[in-house]
């Protein structure tokens, strides 16, 4: 096999996949015959109008959810033979996932929604709480460490999440619609976080409907309609 | 952090509805501890009512066994001819008729109402009073010949029949509206009935409360102690004879102090049992409270489930977190019911001591608190299983989505 660069490897690759609901009688396509590649440290956006099925893909691609057809491909292993448990160790240890609607735990301080993905991971109870101190750090949170999260902004919020999807030191952050919660100047300082976090060699993906955010960070966009993939356009001059 | 950190943060959110389903556990637990708490006590208590401090005496009373005075309501009471031909048994020592009967005493403007009872005299009069070990604690015995005087019970001393006065000797009260004088008071006998008695000589009595020559009891010393079998049965086959009744249609009983105490006993298991079963009902109705509660949670936080899939969850994970939380909902109303029930128990051995007069030491079995805590965590944990497993079948992007 031919060695290849660290920044032509492919980190997720989505090869024919399809994912159909059942809606009474008719069968809904949300994702129809869709292959995906995501290199090593891409900056990815997954563009679409509502109904597009960008929600769907991005579950695929975080193996959150399991294709009707086609395999899923994460750092070459199939993820989709894995069974449940398995998907959830894939998801703690390699992925890091950021919600529009923030998703923190709102019985959990600050520091404890980071540390839970670590808890789950079984890190010891002092490497997790220095390693939570110093992304809490990194974010500027340290001082709200022990709020909760009704305690504090949208965008520190968002900001927690983040530090929640740094916690397990994944390879990928998937992000959903991460600025749509958030006002403009907070929803591009978040984006920018992601800029930093993807020069560092992190994958990033996210979905988003905004073409002008998309076309702004993204190196990669691919444009889904219908569960389709409609057309991918790349931002060479920023790679 | 861990499951017990997130099982105690999701506890402190829950509202007061969830608390009341605890009550059922809370209930049962209550029960079953004051009921052990209590249990030993009262067997202690209700055998220390049979006062009578010799375990050789037999008792003949006409009628079933029942809890009021002794023959009281027998359609057919026993008589004098019944306690002569008693006596003139071969495996009798000796026997003695008593009569124990309901009435009203005055002192110090109050009235109360209570037992009194005859002494009869001569040879009699030292035998009665050698089986109660009756030692007076001020005053004197009655004696032969005694007329318009009374010998009080303890309690009368300590003032505990509600007569807000004690009773001292020399002082004067009405019985049945007739005049007597106190001129003793006995020993405290840890009784119940004998400390609230009134003794009076048997013709004062008889004058007073006009019995005729029917008897409450007798009481019977065997000849044979080790044989008590023997006199049992012959007074059995005598009454039988003199009464005209057939083997198994009795209108009196022969009982031996050890077969009361044994007769009381399973009285006492039977409402052990009963107390048992209604715990159980409890507990069972508690732990469904339970499993309705953690399903309401499990729905209520389905968005939270899946969040903690998205960031790694495994189900057995998300189970363990259920699971754990729903044994400390029962922890909690097991740790209610037994705080509750360890006070209840407690305070119920003092009061049982002041009521009845008994000596015993109330106490608190950490061990029977820790096992019950233990089995509490259990069954909360037991009912938590199904709707924890549904919360860890949970889908992630369906739980997702709330």
């Amino acid at each position: 096999m031919e060695k290849k660069s660290d920044s032509d490897k492919i980190i997720i690759h989505l090869k024919n996949v399809a994912k159909y609901y059942h809606m009474g009688d008719t069968i809904v396509k949300a994702v129809d015959d869709v292959s995906i590649d995501i290199k090593k440290g891409d900056f990815v956006a997954v563009m679409g109008p509502s109904g597009s099925g960008k929600s769907t893909a991005m579950n695929l691609i975080g193996s959150l959810d399991m294709p009707t057809k086609g395999h899923i491909f994460l750092d070459n292993e199939d993820i989709s033979t894995l069974d449940e448990s398995e998907l959830a160790q894939v998801r703690g240890k390699h992925i890091g996932f950021i919600f529009q609607q923030f998703n923190l735990i709102p019985t959990l301080t600050v520091k404890e929604n980071v540390v839970l993905p670590m808890t789950l991971q079984g890190l010891s109870e002092d490497e997790r709480s220095d390693k939570a101190d110093n992304i809490l750090h990194r974010l500027d949170l340290y001082e709200r460490r022990d709020h909760y999260p009704n305690q504090i902004s949208g965008g520190q919020q968002q900001r927690v999440a983040i530090a929640r999807a740094l916690a397990n030191d994944p390879e990928v952050i998937l992000a959903d619609e991460p600025t749509g919660n958030l006002d403009t100047k907070t929803g591009l300082k978040v984006m920018d976080f992601l800029t930093e976090l993807n020069k560092e060699g992190r994958t990033i993906v996210f979905v988003t409907h905004s073409p002008e955010l998309a076309k702004k960070y993204a190196h990669t966009v691919y444009w889904l309609k219908d569960g389709k993939i409609e057309k991918v356009t790349r931002e060479r001059n920023k790679r | 952090m861990n499951y017990f950190t997130l099982a105690y943060r999701n506890l402190k959110k829950k509202g007061i509805r969830s608390y009341l389903t605890l009550l059922g556990i809370c209930i049962g637990i209550l029960a079953v501890v004051s009921l052990i708490t209590l249990g030993a006590g009262l067997k202690a208590a209700v055998g220390s009512q049979f006062g009578v401090s010799s375990t050789e005496l037999i008792t003949v009373q006409a009628g079933g066994n029942n809890f009021g005075a002794p023959g009281s309501g027998a359609v057919n009471p026993l008589i004098t001819k019944d306690l002569d031909e008693i006596k003139k048994l071969g495996s009798v020592k000796e026997a003695v008729g008593r009569n124990i009967v309901a009435g009203k005493i005055e002192f110090n403007k109050k009235v109360v109402f209570g037992y009194a009872s005859n002494i009869p005299d001569g040879a009699d009069r030292k035998f009665v009073y050698s089986q109660i070990e009756a030692k007076p604690v001020a005053g004197r015995l009655l004696k032969d010949g005694d007329t318009g005087k009374v010998v009080l019970g303890y309690n009368f001393y300590v003032d505990k029949v509600g007569l807000e006065k004690i009773v001292v000797p020399g002082n004067r009260v009405t019985i049945q509206g007739k005049d007597f004088e106190v001129v003793g008071i006995l020993e405290k006998q840890g009784s119940f009935i004998m400390d609230n008695l009134v003794f009076m000589n048997a013709n004062d009595m008889k004058s007073l409360f006009n019995y005729g020559d029917t008897l409450s009891l007798i009481a019977v010393l065997p000849a044979d102690k080790n044989n008590i079998q023997k006199t049992q049965t012959d007074i059995e086959n005598l009454l039988r004879r003199l009464r005209n009744v057939k083997v198994g249609s009795e209108d009196f009983t022969v009982s031996t102090p050890q077969a009361s105490l044994a007769q009381v006993n399973s009285i006492l298991n039977a409402i052990q049992i009963f107390v048992i079963i209604i715990a159980s009902i409890s507990i069972l109705v508690g732990a469904i409270g339970i499993i309705n509660t953690m399903g309401t949670s499990v729905i209520e936080r389905k968005k939270e489930i899946g969040i903690m899939k998205a960031i790694g969850a495994k189900n057995n994970q998300i189970f363990m977190q259920f699971f754990v939380e729903s044994g400390f909902l029962g922890l909690i109303g097991g740790g209610i019911g037994a705080i509750l029930g360890t006070a209840l128990g407690y305070f119920g051995v003092i009061g049982i001591n002041s009521f009845v007069g008994t000596d015993m030491v109330p106490h608190i079995d950490f061990l029977l608190i820790f096992f019950v805590l233990l089995g509490s965590f259990a069954i909360g944990a037991a009912a938590g299983i199904f709707p924890a497993m549904r919360a860890a079948k949970q889908h992630p992007v369906e739980a997702l989505r709330g």
